[in-house]
């Protein structure tokens, strides 16, 4: 535990990545330290987690008994700190005994002592807590926290993880990246596993590819070349996946390396009839006639389990294929994009994203003002001759999305942030006029500068009118424009709608809030979406029609965009 | 009874003595407690302040009106209050306020501290019926690790960028924790029991007349220079440099390259805080109370009515009422310690920081 306590403050006290990677590659490749123990920590940097344990209310009970702090104390004590681990970490160490004389446990011994505490009653939990608490050191409590309340994120990505572990083993990021995907859990021999210079077979069937991520195009596609290099597809809104067909068993992975197995029999029961050796890229969306149904519709299935028959009716779902990683056992990675894509289409998969026809990038362009009406984010642009890479790598496939819509919301509540946003109030609620109610449509976290959010946050402090526990409302004066993807009807709003990745696009520091945007303004984009919707699922969608109608712009966006 | 002391919109106001202390807007008679700006405003018609913060108060309002320097503990009338001026212990001659009306007593803390601090007077605890005490770190997750640990840790890190080539760059409030700083280095001791260190740091233009002041004053510390006085193409590397918070990120930076950035304050005991500050270190220290000092404060004073001020007031009326004491949050203009501040907040204690508390340190 001591060893990886001074990683992690060398991993958070460093800010560059290089420096980040050296303390990873020292620690890991450092024999002294138990193999189990590396692998755990690895794991747990990468931001996987440990089953929850113990409830976040029963630590803070925990900690006002252990400090005897009234409640009230260790509830503004975390909304100050925005961290439960960090506020008990703090709270705990004033009451800190000296140590005993042996040193902290090993960081898999940690582990398994948390993991044998998760069966055991409340009276047991609170009696081993209470011991942590009064013996170990500030930082060792701190991690400790961490490992029973979340993710520990410090800036270990998976793509950092991979080149710490490629240059131990001197192999190519690419090849860790591959062996760190899917499920692994740390334990004996595994860390010298992921290392090993040669590796025979995969470690198990269910191992997928990293994803190819497509990068933002900013600029339009005029500096791409001929379109005739290009294959265009329409940008779905559902969720990318990974189906892998291998030994007679199926696999279907999220872009967050999530088994999805048992949520969408559909797509299991289909792929039953792929040939073995097969992995398919894809999006899994819920589809209904000739389109996909709205993002709301696909959540619906999306954290269920066995879904029921009345669920698998009004949401079907199918895997929309637009990739071959593997054919017969092989990788095929390597090979263009247009012969993995012919492959793609004789294998008889039911669904291929249709690879839209253009003559000039006027032509895309017109199909990308098109992409609400269809229900569709944009158009995704990837090179014939691309082979398929690891991550986000700019230059072969580009994302091409429309414009968000924007609307112009007051601020009515605030709450303060995590993480670095800690102390600082940075998670707006935020409202449109509905006569003359202010009703709430969106949270916002993200889109100002450091010194807008600082600005912002005096501003909140000194306009409290009323305090909810950590929940500030606040005199309706600062506007914002949000902008968003999507709307969706949604009645657990109050405004009986929901912003698809609402942001705050600028503070619109010229406007009082009486001229902020009213609710009704959203319920007409609704509708007009809908209708647009269901009449892009009425109408043909083939390869060619796409390139018919370029002026049908979505109402939806015309109407709320606020400029 | 009625109070002897109330918020008014110029600031606290004694109406038995007429008189206000740390008011923000003119009035004709100020007691001020000590001279950070959010305390010791220009503009008044007449100043008490303590003898020990004289220096610095002229400093502060400028020679355009009179000041009386009042001795620690000398009781003075105004009307029918008695006041006198006890040490707080937060930077040089820095005070608390005692109001005395028909026996009943009424201390304003102004801003402190019980940390041991050479460079000026410690706190003493006046006893009281009512207590005013500030709140800056009003939160039980405040604790201050023991000042020479931090002093320390500062000089480790100083001499880590010497090893490394880099220009130690610290940022610190130019008034009390700047001067704190080069007291606390140059008492540390090497193995020997000599000095640790008896290098010169090197300071902010904005730092170098308050550093003066300390030293008339005869307080200890390293010796200092100017960075404007240096020559044009002086090499950087491997000093310590102190600087305000404001100059972070500005030009004026460049020529220290390459360097790394730290920061003492108290609000760096948190780690959000910490990170979102984005300077290289953070060191944890307060010229503030924090909570084990607050509590004991207000103990040791006797006081059965608490009114916080400016700060965590909720979390500390909430454990007075707990305690049995009468307390309600007093809401007053003083900013407390300037935050985790973002770089482009003022030189000094201008306005008010990103955690809302900002002000003078």
């Amino acid at each position: 535990m001591q060893r990886f306590a001074a990683l992690y403050a060398a991993l958070d006290a460093e800010r560059g990545t290089e420096a980040k990677l050296a303390a990873l590659t020292a620690y890991l490749g450092d024999a002294t330290i138990a193999e189990e123990d590396r692998a755990w920590a690895l794991w747990l940097l990468m931001g996987q987690r440990l089953k929850r344990l113990v409830a976040p209310t029963l630590l803070r009970r925990w900690i006002g008994e252990f400090c005897a702090l009234p409640a009230a104390l260790v509830e503004e004590s975390y909304a100050q700190v925005g961290d439960l681990a960090e506020t008990l970490a703090l709270l705990a160490v004033a009451h800190r005994e000296p140590p005993p004389a042996t040193a902290l446990p090993a960081l898999s011994a940690v582990v398994a002592e948390l993991q044998g505490l998760a069966g055991a009653g409340e009276t047991v939990q609170r009696a081993a807590l209470f011991h942590w608490w009064r013996h170990w050191p500030g930082p060792a409590l701190f991690l400790l926290g961490k490992l029973l309340t979340g993710a520990l994120r410090v800036g270990v990505s998976a793509g950092l993880a991979a080149r710490a572990l490629a240059r131990l083993a001197a192999l190519p990021t690419e090849t860790l990246q591959h062996r760190l995907m899917g499920e692994w859990r740390p334990g004996a021999g595994v860390l010298s596993q992921l290392l090993a210079a040669e590796r025979g077979a995969r470690a198990s069937p269910a191992q997928p590819y990293p994803f190819y991520l497509a990068s933002p195009l900013e600029e339009g596609p005029d500096g791409l070349g001929d379109p005739a290099d290009w294959q265009l597809e329409w940008k779905w809104d559902g969720i990318r996946g990974q189906l892998i067909r291998r030994e007679g068993q199926t696999f279907l992975w999220s872009r967050g390396e999530e088994l999805l197995n048992g949520r969408f029999p559909e797509i299991e029961a289909a792929a039953a009839a792929l040939p073995d050796g097969t992995v398919l890229d894809g999006e899994i969306l819920a589809w209904a006639g000739a389109g996909p149904l709205p993002f709301a519709r696909l959540q619906t299935r999306i954290q269920r389990r066995a879904p029921g028959r009345r669920a698998l009716a009004e949401a079907p779902v199918r895997f929309l294929a637009y990739d071959l990683l593997e054919h017969a056992g092989e990788d095929w990675r390597e090979r263009p994009l247009q012969a993995r894509r012919a492959q793609l289409e004789q294998l008889g998969w039911p669904h291929c994203s249709e690879r839209l026809a253009v003559r000039d990038w006027a032509e895309a362009a017109a199909l990308r003002e098109q992409a609400r009406a269809r229900g569709v984010e944009g158009l995704m642009l990837k090179q014939h001759q691309s082979p398929y890479r690891a991550g986000r790598r700019r230059g072969a496939w580009w994302k091409w999305k429309l414009a968000p819509m924007t609307v112009d919301a007051v601020l009515v509540y605030a709450q303060a942030g995590h993480g670095r946003r800690s102390t600082l109030y940075t998670d707006y609620t935020l409202a449109l006029w509905e006569g003359e109610q202010l009703v709430p449509v969106a949270k916002a976290y993200s889109g100002l500068t450091d010194e807008e959010l600082a600005e912002l946050d005096r501003w909140i402090r000194r306009h409290t009118l009323e305090k909810f526990g950590p929940v500030r409302r606040v005199a309706p004066a600062q506007v914002f424009e949000i902008a968003f993807e999507g709307l969706q009807a949604s009645p657990r709003h109050k405004a009986g709608l929901a912003l698809r990745f609402p942001r705050i696009a600028r503070w619109r520091r010229d406007k009082p809030a009486a001229e902020a945007d009213r609710l009704e303004t959203l319920r007409q984009g609704l509708a007009g979406a809908v209708t647009a919707a269901s009449a892009a699922v009425a109408s043909p969608s083939a390869a060619g029609a796409g390139a018919s109608g370029g002026s049908a712009s979505s109402e939806s966006s015309s109407a709320l965009d606020s400029e | 009874m009625n109070d002897c002391i109330v918020p008014t919109e110029q600031g606290l106001y004694c109406p038995a003595g007429d008189f206000h202390i740390d008011p923000w807007r003119p009035v004709p008679r100020a007691v001020i407690t000590h001279a950070h700006a959010d305390h010791a405003r220009s503009g008044h018609g007449h100043y008490w302040c303590s003898r020990e913060g004289l220096a610095l108060t002229r400093a502060r309002i400028g020679y355009g009106a009179g000041i009386t320097a009042l001795d620690w503990g000398k009781p003075l009338r105004f009307g029918a209050a008695e006041v006198s001026l006890h040490p707080a212990g937060h930077v040089l001659g820095s005070a608390q306020v005692r109001v005395a009306v028909d026996g009943e007593v009424w201390v304003v803390s102004g801003d402190y501290k019980r940390d041991p601090d050479p460079t000026c007077t410690p706190f003493e605890v006046v006893p009281c019926d009512t207590f005013i005490t500030e709140a800056t770190f009003g939160l039980p997750v405040y604790r201050w690790p023991d000042t020479r640990d931090t002093a320390r840790e500062i000089l480790d890190w100083w001499r880590e960028c010497k090893a490394q080539g880099q220009t130690a760059v610290l940022f610190c409030y130019a008034l009390g924790k700047a001067q704190r700083l080069l007291a606390e280095l140059a008492a540390l001791r090497d193995e020997s029991g000599g000095p640790a260190t008896t290098e010169t740091v090197y300071l902010h233009g904005a730092m170098t007349p308050l550093v003066k002041i300390y030293r008339e004053a005869g307080i200890a510390m390293l010796p200092t220079e100017p960075v404007g006085n240096q020559p044009r193409f002086f090499d950087w590397r491997g000093r310590l440099l102190l600087a305000p918070p404001g100059a972070s990120g500005t030009p004026w930076m460049k020529r220290f390259a390459p360097y790394r950035t730290g920061f003492a304050s108290g609000w760096m005991a948190v780690r959000g805080s910490r990170r979102r500050a984005a300077y290289d270190r953070g060191f944890v220290l307060s010229d503030h109370a924090d909570w084990p000092s607050l509590l004991r404060t207000i103990r040791e004073t006797g006081a059965r009515r608490l009114l916080p001020t400016h700060g965590n007031t909720e979390a500390l009326v909430l454990w007075a009422r707990e305690q049995g004491l009468e307390a309600r949050p007093l809401k007053t203009e003083y900013e407390g310690e300037q935050g985790s501040a973002s770089p482009v907040e003022a030189v000094e204690e201008r306005d008010s920081p990103a955690d809302g508390r900002g002000g003078a340190g």
